[in-house]
């Protein structure tokens, strides 16, 4: 058998394999095995190889992997004011790939250092200040860590410049990673050193604690967050490479089963004149993740936000079998529905998962209306000449009316900068996150799996 | 010694934005570090701009006649941030019509600015009583 590069991500409840010959650029095999955390992911991933033994696949020329395993990876943040250090770090963080636990402003009080000592983070951003201005912030919040964390936690720190000597000498028992400001001056939002930072925490230490040394020790490519190959791969996907070109601006959805994700690849700036642009600038490849909405675990936050008026209208369903089938989905996570009102459920829960986490993702424009005539205010992202949107994760990808979910969720879109009329795309194999790994190593040929394996609706 | 740094926006739903850029690059000259906002800057931004970069003082905007609403509460809410004390300037053309300024000045510092300037002034002005007030050169 030719060259096999065996794709690993390490979800939290399974493990997925995908095995890919890059000669002929296919899919030669897919296991999907539970993740064992707790006898160590080696168990698992050797169950999963024996699965893709039994498929033909028997020599393995390259190994990559990406984890949300064991919590993901978990981060607290902080920063000064809410709409700016603090949404820059927490913006970061994001990006990073992590899932943003808690956000602080202004400065830590003892019951919030009580919350980090009683489930401490894998790693703390601690942020405050542009350079040269705040320092006090930013002090106080290392003092009070230092005094009151009841043990270390890794802590990356990017705020003031200033203040950052200080800072870390205060922090000297966290051994923290002193990074440039996340918002070196107003209004710049700087992630990238932070999030090398994050990612080489990643490998040193949270790879270690959460037992997942032995499989890293054998990769071609470091071991990463799984969001953060998703990220990869959906850039890939709109930017192209050298030798082809992407598609172009692209958003995507991932609803799981306790949260969605939303990605969008776009510079998103107003596609009109009379539009000003307010807020910190947004991050070209962007990732929200909605920890209250998801189709089994966080079915309850769906509901909440959208109404229970409106999802019973929807499923046709009576506030007493709504309930039964809200509780069956958060007691068993893995349940699947089969048809009817179940299938109905699930259905009326996808189609509002997607237009609220859609519509928290992009920006809003507002109508004002000055002495000078009507003007137009955007914020965030506008999203409106997306072309693609690609579906991918949960039971979604397995319906063919996805596509028109998608539409529906789409119409009536008020004052969010949804895409007008994007084609959509399916990620119905359930391929992304291994591709998203691979464009990080070989993008020509993930480029062209991906636009191989993802159909149009 | 190290720059005093100014946040400068123009205020509310007014988008002339010309006379801030030419603020931007006086102050600048003068030696300050300038925080521009731009456009369309409401009362939070002002004051989030101003805790984060620690500024010396606040300078507002206004030619399209609304300021006086504009900045009604400002001082109330920078005494809630915890920068009570920051001067506040304001400029351009700040209230509707020809009114005497001696009573529109008045006005606004009864609201708690520090200093209000006719139409007309011109960037030195208020780079004179900057140094002034923020005790640069003395």
């Amino acid at each position: 058998m030719a060259k096999v590069t065996l794709l690993t991500d390490f979800g939290s409840t399974y493990t997925k394999l995908t095995a890919v010959d890059l000669d002929s650029e296919r899919t030669v095999g897919f296991a999907r095995v539970p993740t064992t955390v707790r006898t160590g992911l080696p168990d698992g991933l050797s169950d999963g190889l024996s699965e893709l033994k039994k498929q033909g696949v028997t020599t393995i020329a390259a190994r990559l992997a990406c984890s949300s395993a064991a919590g993901g990876l978990k981060m607290a943040v902080s920063g000064l004011m809410p709409e700016l250090t603090v949404e820059a770090a927490r913006r970061a963080a994001l990006g990073a790939g992590a899932k943003v636990w808690r956000v602080y402003s202004h400065e830590l009080t003892r019951a919030d250092i009580a919350e980090l000592n009683a489930a401490p983070p894998d790693i703390f951003l601690l942020t405050g200040g542009t350079d040269g201005g705040n320092k006090a912030n930013i002090l106080k919040n290392a003092g009070m860590l230092s005094r009151h964390a009841a043990r270390p936690f890794p802590v990356v720190l990017a705020g003031n410049r200033a203040a950052a000597d200080e800072a870390a000498d205060l922090l000297r028992a966290f051994s923290p990673v002193v990074c440039p400001n996340v918002m070196p001056t107003l209004g710049v939002l700087a992630a990238e050193p932070v999030q090398a930072a994050i990612r080489t925490i990643f490998l040193k230490h949270i790879v270690r604690a959460k037992g997942l040394q032995d499989v890293a020790s054998e990769l071609n490519a470091p071991l990463i967050p799984t969001p953060s190959a998703v990220l990869a791969g959906m850039t890939l996907l709109a930017d192209g490479t050298d030798a082809r070109p992407g598609l172009g601006g692209i958003a995507g959805v991932d609803i799981g089963g306790a949260t969605t994700d939303v990605y969008s690849i776009c510079r998103g700036e107003p596609s009109e004149a009379n539009i000003t642009l307010r807020g910190l600038p947004e991050p070209y490849a962007k990732r929200t993740v909605e920890g209250d909405i998801g189709l089994r675990f966080s079915c309850r936050g769906i509901v909440s936000a959208a109404g229970e008026a409106d999802i019973m209208r929807h499923s046709g369903l009576s506030a007493e079998a709504l309930q039964t089938g809200l509780s069956q989905r958060e007691n068993d996570p893995g349940w699947l529905a089969a048809a009817g009102s179940d299938l109905q459920l699930d259905k009326t829960l996808a189609y509002f998962a997607l237009a609220i986490a859609l519509r928290r993702h992009a920006g809003q424009l507002e109508s004002v209306y000055t002495p000078l005539g009507q003007t137009f205010v955007q914020t965030g992202k506008d999203l409106r000449p997306l072309r693609h949107v690609l579906l991918t994760g949960g039971p979604l990808i397995a319906w063919h009316d996805a596509g028109a979910l998608l539409a529906a969720a789409l119409r009536d879109s008020g004052s969010s900068l949804l895409p007008r009329s994007p084609a959509v795309l399916v990620d119905r194999g359930y391929r992304f996150s291994a591709l998203g790994l691979l464009a990080t190593w070989q993008p020509d040929i993930a480029l062209r799996m991906m636009l191989k394996e993802f159909s149009y609706e | 010694m190290d720059k005093k740094t100014l946040v400068i926006g123009v205020i509310g739903a007014d988008v002339h934005a010309v006379g801030i850029r030419i603020l931007d690059y006086a102050f600048q000259d003068a030696g300050f570090n300038v925080v521009n906002l731009g456009v369309m800057v409401s009362q939070e931004e002002f004051i989030a701009a101003a805790v984060e970069t620690n500024a010396d003082a606040i300078v507002v905007s206004s030619l399209y006649g609304h300021g006086e609403l504009d900045v009604r509460g400002l001082r109330d809410k920078c005494v809630e941030a915890g920068i009570g004390d920051i001067p506040i300037y304001i400029g351009g053309n700040i209230v509707v019509g020809k009114q005497p300024f001696d009573k529109v000045e008045e006005r606004f510092l009864a609201m708690g600015l520090s200093r209000a300037f006719p139409p007309g002034s011109t960037p030195e002005t208020a780079i004179e009583y900057l140094k002034k007030d923020l005790g640069i050169g003395q």
